[in-house]
């Protein structure tokens, strides 16, 4: 056993109001430079949907994730020989259009047009050209609440297995927001296919990184990611990638995105996990065991032997303690409420996702809903289960079904306490729930507060060396510059240029290149 | 040309052109890694990518360990096996097929950078310089062989090679087996020397990180300690 510490995500998806604050915030602070202005290291996606880039989630298509190949887990880009023939054109890029061509309008225009017959307008002008564009085509949130045919929309993976014509009728339309960020893998396929061993995973806190200094463009981890969640820059010749806000996270920080959610639908926590087991799990024969596999990779943070075996793998006594408090611990492993986006991938991702509710399908038709005892039949609900199923338990309906009894269940019963001041314990028994437990929930889930929500311990640099504070490494990052393009604290920007362009520049000035 | 260009030219200038690909390479390696890359743009335009950079490098590749080995193997090593003259049909044979292949590639490279509006607006000077001088470089490449073809004795290739040799083991007199060379012989190790030079200042840097070393990595995933 190796015990490991992760800093994971939960998405309570049944809160998500799609207002897209979360990526605005992400891309004004680490997406706002020329060659990353199509990359959104978190957008919202509106599903049923395509999403960004298109069809990403078909890896017939992309050739993202793992394969399992006589028992042997491989990147589905291929093996090591398959990848390297790849190099000087990679058959398995996005183009840029797969995301979308980046445009600005031409505002000034509003302003210095002549007198005309008609009022000026301000034409979309591309990033990369500068050149009028004859219309945006695609873009981030292309399908903001069912925008487009449902022709084009039903084209979503997570309709395989389904009948889903049904679902194109006005009576039957369905949909939800669903928030995408890099999933910071146990078992990530980007670092797998990298050349240049650029990309890596960081082991105290689990978040994966790419070397700006290492990267050398090979561009191999932007097709091997099933979740399309690396970018190339295509003006510094990097890929880039969500850094989980990781300076923000080693001060106890929430992520950017995590701390301007105004539906405070994400919580932090940290995630003991044994590392010896994660190509074991990972490699299940059937893919709808993933889903299983990967909670038994997790660790009890309450059991005694596991916190002495944490200590001594190094993990510290306040991340240890930080586990037991830990929100995303109690959604994911507690009350099994919340799951991995697209298990089938077999990265092992670490952002996990709690199914929304949706109203009763036939409620309205009858008029009433069926009083089938305190918990409605949750087949009735207007989004599908096998939809979600696809998309959080390689399509496996039970444990989504299970979860999404707990959350009505909480609701029942809350509401019987809070409005008809009585206590339903049959709801609770029903779904194996305690009154404790589902206090709990409510805090964590429907108050979700800030301090419930945000369990995250400041990083310990001191730990670094053999003994607390032997050695530099804590000291020697104090009064260092934060980030930065170039070789340490240079800015990398000289007026000689002797080797190669300027490393960056701001393209949010609403100018057209 | 007269003695002291060809001097200059194929006695010292290879010392210089080296010395600038090493230590230029190196601090650039040391001070600027960020800008060390292969510098794709493939995200930009898919069209062309696939028959043209794969023709290219392919094509390029095999032409430098064509002249890697044709220039540096002592004669002393490849006669037993066959003559001056066989060697040099040989190359001949060889360097037009991989020639070619590399033509084909660069011009579809070509065409994509000078001609399609998202590489030409974001090129730098030195990727539009870069493939413009290779492709100079290749026609001139291209053009010894017929020159070659009028005395098919080998002794040209003899001489180059020696050149060579002389040159990589610091031996004097290097620059005597050049002068009577033709011209295209002559501005092609120029050119040739020349790349050398610019090296450290392009993208060329991406050729010294090959990831060879990814096949003998042994564990796929890399996971960093504090």
């Amino acid at each position: 056993m190796k015990i490991r510490a992760q800093i994971g995500m939960v998405l309570n998806l049944d809160k998500c109001i799609g207002c897209h604050t979360c990526s605005v915030t992400c891309k004004n602070v680490w997406t706002s430079r020329q060659g990353v202005e199509y990359a959104w290291f978190n957008n919202v996606e509106t599903k049923p949907g395509i999403g960004y880039p298109v069809d990403w989630e078909n890896q017939d298509k992309w050739h993202g994730g793992w394969v399992s190949k006589n028992g042997k887990l491989q990147p589905k880009v291929g093996g090591k020989f398959r990848l390297l023939a790849k190099i000087f054109a990679n058959p398995d890029l996005p183009e840029i259009d797969d995301y979308y061509e980046p445009f600005t309008f031409n505002y000034a225009h509003l302003q210095n047009a002549p007198e005309m017959v008609t009022p000026p307008v301000a034409r979309p002008h591309s990033m990369i050209t500068g050149e009028v564009m004859e219309k945006p085509e695609w873009g981030p949130n292309w399908e903001e609440i069912l925008g487009g045919e449902f022709e084009k929309r039903s084209k979503d993976y997570n309709f395989k297995t389904i009948e889903k014509e049904i679902y194109g009728q006005f009576e039957n339309t369905f949909m939800m927001y669903l928030p995408r960020l890099c999933e910071h893998c146990l078992n990530p396929a980007c670092v797998a296919a990298c050349p240049s061993g650029a990309i890596y995973k960081r082991e105290e806190d689990g978040i994966v990184l790419i070397d700006q200094d290492k990267c050398r463009g090979w561009r191999m981890c932007v097709s091997a990611c099933p979740y399309k969640k690396i970018y190339y820059n295509w003006q510094s010749g990097k890929s880039e990638k969500c850094t989980f806000c990781y300076p923000r996270i080693e001060s106890g920080e929430p992520t950017v995105c995590s701390e301007t959610c105004v539906g405070r639908i994400r919580s932090l926590g940290v995630i003991l996990y044994d590392a010896d087991k994660i190509e074991e799990m990972a490699n299940m024969s059937d893919e709808k065991d993933l889903y299983e596999a990967q909670l038994k990779i997790f660790l009890d943070p309450n059991d005694k032997a596991v916190q002495a075996q944490a200590k001594k793998d190094g993990v510290p006594d306040s991340w240890i303690e930080a586990a037991q408090n830990s929100p995303v611990y109690k959604m994911a492993i507690d009350w099994k409420v919340a799951f991995p986006l697209h298990p089938e991938y077999r990265t092992l991702p670490m952002v996990w996702y709690v199914p929304p509710l949706s109203p009763i399908q036939n409620a309205i038709e009858k008029g009433v809903i069926d009083n089938r005892g305190p918990i409605p039949n949750v087949e009735e609900l207007r989004i599908p289960i096998r939809y979600l199923a696809n998309m959080l338990t390689a399509g496996d309906d039970k444990p989504v079904i299970f979860a999404l009894k707990r959350m009505i269940a909480m609701r029942n019963f809350m509401r019987a306490k809070r409005v008809d001041n009585t206590i339903l314990t049959e709801v609770l028994d029903e779904v194996g729930l305690t009154q404790d437990m589902v206090d709990d929930m409510y805090r964590t889930m429907a108050l979700a507060a800030y301090e419930d929500r945000f369990v995250i311990p400041t990083n310990h640099k001191e730990y670094a060396g053999e003994t607390p504070f032997d050695n530099e490494i804590a000291f020697d990052t104090r009064s260092s510059c934060g980030f930065s393009f170039g070789n340490g604290c240079s800015e990398g920007a000289t007026t000689a240029t002797l080797f190669g362009g300027k490393m960056h520049s701001n393209t949010m000035n609403g100018k057209i290149v | 040309m007269n003695i002291f260009l060809d001097q200059f030219f194929f006695g010292y200038y290879p010392y210089i052109a080296m010395t600038i690909f090493i230590v230029g390479s190196a601090l650039r390696y040391d001070r600027d890694q960020y800008t060390w890359k292969a510098d794709s743009s493939q995200l930009l335009r898919k069209k062309g990518m696939l028959w043209g950079s794969n023709l290219f490098h392919v094509g390029i590749i095999l032409l430098f360990f064509g002249h890697f080995v044709g220039l540096l193997t002592p004669e002393w090593i490849y006669h037993p096996f066959m003559s001056a003259a066989t060697k040099q049909i040989m190359a001949m044979i060889a360097g037009g097929i991989f020639g070619t292949m590399c033509l084909v590639g660069m011009l579809i490279l070509l065409n994509r950078r000078l001609f399609d509006k998202r590489i030409s607006k974001t090129s730098k000077f030195s990727d539009t310089f870069i493939l413009l001088y290779l492709f100079a470089q290749l026609l001139l490449g291209l053009l010894t062989i017929p020159y070659s073809a009028q005395h098919l004795d080998g002794s040209s290739m003899v001489a180059l090679a020696n050149w060579a040799q002389h040159i990589t083991t610091f031996r004097m007199g290097a620059a005597d087996f050049i002068i009577a060379e033709a011209w295209v012989f002559k501005l092609h190790l120029v050119l040739g020397m020349t790349l050398f030079v610019i090296f450290p200042f392009t993208r060329l840097v991406h050729i010294w990180s090959v990831p060879l070393q990814y096949l003998t990595r042994t564990n796929y995933q890399i996971v960093r300690r504090r």
